[in-house]
């Protein structure tokens, strides 16, 4: 091939990615216009069919179309991009590692197609890892940080006395999925290094309670009794059997729970209020993450921030997760817990745990204010 | 003939040819929900009989499907059980043709038995319909290529439930029916198969069912009406806008599904409830067995037999024409996966993977078993003299030819 022949193929093929790149900017903006109920469906199933075929040279493009994008258009992408990546693979090509390994690291992008792309790197390089893991143990993707996390803890569990504590104190201060962190936690109470679970966590350990109100036939779910007007931690009211007065309470369970059946009494049809207050020392947006066996409502500084008007399907940590902007000095919290009428011997439990975390999971810096 | 006639013609017969060639086993329980394959024989050499065995990439209750030679697997991983598999392997070597993955955007707690890929995919021969507990709803076509997806919890927030949902997708024509019961948004609905638009969306009662949508067949091959099993009823409704056909008010187990043909419907209440499909409208009440207890498999109808599993492992066969128990064998082990019918027995897999082979007949009794070692709680797919089986880590071929 001369000179002139070299060139204009190289110009046609630049025109050509252009075009392409052109073209696939425009399924990606029609991918990510998608929204609830099926918004933007028609447009978005055209370009998903088209972006499913762009070339190997688009996938950076795709990646960087997932920045910011709703969970759905972040869903529609991703299959997209995996499409795009499988064919090139099949067909021999060589996956652009270079700037993808660039893209996985730069976390100004968002986490899910940082992830994306570390895992489609991984696919090609197995020594990947060992290089990119390293600076993952902060970061903002839990799961890269689940991933480096994990090496951490092998690392702990082949590791001896001094060297093994300072892995697994490592470990904890990074771990934010509770598997790990619950490893974390046996181990260090084995070394004598004993975890405040709770603290560190950030679980809400002090309450006060007043109960019960009547929940019979599911009725108090909806009513509205009288701590849903006012806080008054020395007044009394007509409860479901009898009159009613707020009582103290403080969860010793590592993990916060508060078991109303044991602490208060095995009420059916009954609803209890919990009320604490939170001290921040400024204006934060932190995430109440509540579990709650029971239908349940909670607000914050008289704001609703979260209901279900569930009953008895599990309770977990983290089972309900709502960000709320505090407000710097005091914070009012109060929790309804609905219990039912159900006779199972599975239908018993009457409880919740409630922590206030960061975005990602890590105790909030907060306070609960002792009364 | 003309040239070009005989050409398409050949292209039409090799078609033809190609599509009665290979036997899909399109949904849960396969074709008409039915968990029938008479004209399989089962292997009688389980051992030598495992043509493949591949990995798969997370846990899963769901069923394999198998479509024009593909099979189908979806799972979940991550420590949240957060990540969905739709994983697409070659029915002839088990080769990986494709794996496609997203993110749950609806809840993800669940009983540690279950896992977010409950519910088994259901195809049109063209798509495949994967959806997962969180309610998320990927259609794909067969080579993995995105055609639409959905997450319904997105829609409507409070659809869940975290002891997990199990509802499979059906598709009627141009619908995917989905039955997302639960004590939050309970609902059902019907989407387009073409672009996942939803066509109609029904409430439903706010209480936790996981049975699972069923064609009731018509005489003409346009059937349309979908029987939904909840805690109060069986209710049928029209595929096509979801208004309510006929209902039937009375108590119902929340886990096994209905299962209908044209003269009958069979499904778990006070026992065994049976109903015979009126095309006028209301069903007349057949019988009603109490001894024919159903436990989280679904029944089982053939011939003039229904065959049930109970919650503590004991299979049932029952009288078709009344209700009454003709025999039962006590089994080893509990059952989430339910039977399949095939030439030589009665395909019964417990949830700690013993696979027992059951005669039919007025003497029955285990002919055979043959021990998977893994937890399986997904139905068998049966498709081209195969059978396929899954775990939460594996995905297994099985035939005698």
């Amino acid at each position: 091939m001369d000179s002139r022949s070299f060139l204009c193929a190289v110009l046609i093929a630049l025109c050509a990615t252009v075009s392409n790149g052109g073209e696939a900017s425009q399924a990606i903006e029609a991918i990510r216009a998608v929204g609830p109920k099926g918004e933007g469906h028609m447009q978005a199933s055209r370009a998903a069919v088209e972006l499913s075929n762009a070339s190997l040279g688009d996938l950076t493009l795709i990646l960087q179309g997932m920045d910011g994008a709703n969970p759905l258009a972040t869903n529609w992408l991703r299959v997209a991009a995996e499409a795009v990546a499988g064919r090139a693979l099949d067909q021999g090509q060589d996956l652009p590692v270079a700037q993808l390994e660039s893209f996985a690291l730069d976390r100004s992008h968002s986490p899910r197609p940082r992830r994306l792309a570390y895992e489609l790197i991984v696919r090609v390089d197995e020594s990947a890892p060992d290089r990119l893991m390293p600076q993952m143990l902060d970061d903002t993707s839990l799961e890269l940080r689940r991933d480096a996390v994990q090496r951490v803890l092998d690392a702990a569990e082949i590791a001896e006395g001094e060297r093994a504590l300072a892995l697994y104190s490592q470990a904890l201060h990074a771990a934010r999925d509770l598997d790990q962190l619950k490893t974390c936690f046996e181990v260090l109470e084995k070394l004598d290094s004993k975890v405040n679970i709770a603290e560190h966590m950030g679980f809400v350990t002090k309450w006060h309670l007043i109960a019960p109100f009547d929940n019979t036939a599911g009725k108090g779910y909806e009513a509205v009794y009288p701590p849903e007007h006012e806080i008054d931690l020395a007044a009394e009211y007509d409860g479901k059997e009898q009159k009613v007065r707020w009582v103290e309470a403080a969860s010793d369970d590592p993990y916060g729970i508060v078991d109303l059946a044991t602490t208060l009494s095995k009420f059916k049809g009954a609803v209890c209020y919990a009320t604490t207050e939170i001290s921040s020392p400024a204006a934060q947006t932190v995430d109440f993450r509540l579990g709650c066996i029971n239908a349940c409502k909670l607000w914050v500084n008289g704001d609703l921030i979260d209901s279900h008007e569930v009953y008895h399907a599990g309770m977990e940590v983290d089972q309900y997760i709502a960000p709320v902007e505090l407000k710097a000095g005091t914070n009012r919290v109060l929790l309804k817990v609905c219990q039912n009428e159900q006779e199972e011997s599975w239908a018993q439990r009457w409880q919740f745990q409630l922590r206030v975390t960061d975005a990602l999971g890590g105790a909030a810096r907060v306070k609960v204010v002792s009364q | 003939m003309h040239a070009v006639g005989r050409l398409f013609l050949a292209l039409t017969l090799a078609t033809f040819c190609a599509s009665i060639g290979r036997a899909d086993w399109r949904q849960f329980r396969g074709g008409a929900s039915s968990a029938i394959a008479d004209q399989l024989k089962l292997p009688e050499d389980w051992e030598s009989s495992q043509r493949w065995k591949v990995d798969l990439p997370g846990r899963g209750p769901s069923s394999p499907i198998v479509v024009d030679g593909r099979v189908i697997v979806t799972c979940s991983s991550g420590p949240k059980q957060d990540r969905l598999h739709v994983v697409c392997f070659s029915e002839d070597d088990g080769q990986q043709l494709w794996h496609r993955q997203v993110w749950a955007t609806g809840r993800t707690f669940c009983h540690p038995s279950s896992s977010i890929a409950a519910p088994t995919p259901a195809s049109d021969g063209k798509r495949v319909f994967a959806f997962f507990s969180s309610n998320d709803l990927l259609s794909l076509d067969l080579d993995g290529n995105l055609q639409w997806y959905r997450g319904l919890t997105y829609d409507y927030p409070h659809a869940g439930n975290d002891v997990g949902m199990s509802s499979s997708p059906l598709v009627v024509g141009d619908r995917v029916v989905v039955q997302v019961e639960n004590q939050g948004d309970s609902f059902a609905a019907g989407l387009d198969v073409e672009t996942g638009e939803t066509r109609w969306r029904i409430d439903r009662d706010r209480r936790a069912s996981w049975s699972s949508p069923v064609l009731l067949p018509a005489e003409s091959s346009s059937a349309y009406a979908v029987l939904l099993q909840a805690p109060g009823g069986l209710t049928a409704i029209d595929s096509r806008d979801g208004k309510e056909l006929w209902s039937v008010e009375t108590e119902c187990p929340a886990i096994p599904s209905a299962t209908a043909r044209k003269d009958l419907i069979v499904f778990a209440s006070g026992g065994a409830l049976a109903l015979r499909p009126n095309a006028g409208g209301e069903p007349e009440r057949i019988w009603q067995a109490a001894k024919l207890s159903i436990g989280s498999a679904s029944p089982v109808l053939y011939q003039d037999n229904a065959y049930v599993l109970n919650s503590a492992g004991v299979l049932k066969c029952g009288s078709l024409a009344d209700g009454d128990v003709l025999w039962e064998l006590r089994l080893k082990g509990r059952f989430w996966a339910t039977p399949i019918v095939c030439s030589n027995g009665l395909l019964c897999v417990n949830s700690d993977g013993l696979l027992q082979i059951v005669s039919r007949g007025d003497k029955p009794k285990v002919d055979q078993t043959y021990d998977i070692g893994e937890v399986i709680q997904g139905t068998p797919a049966v498709s081209n003299g195969a059978i396929f089986l899954r775990s939460d880590a594996h995905l297994w071929k099985f035939s005698s030819n």
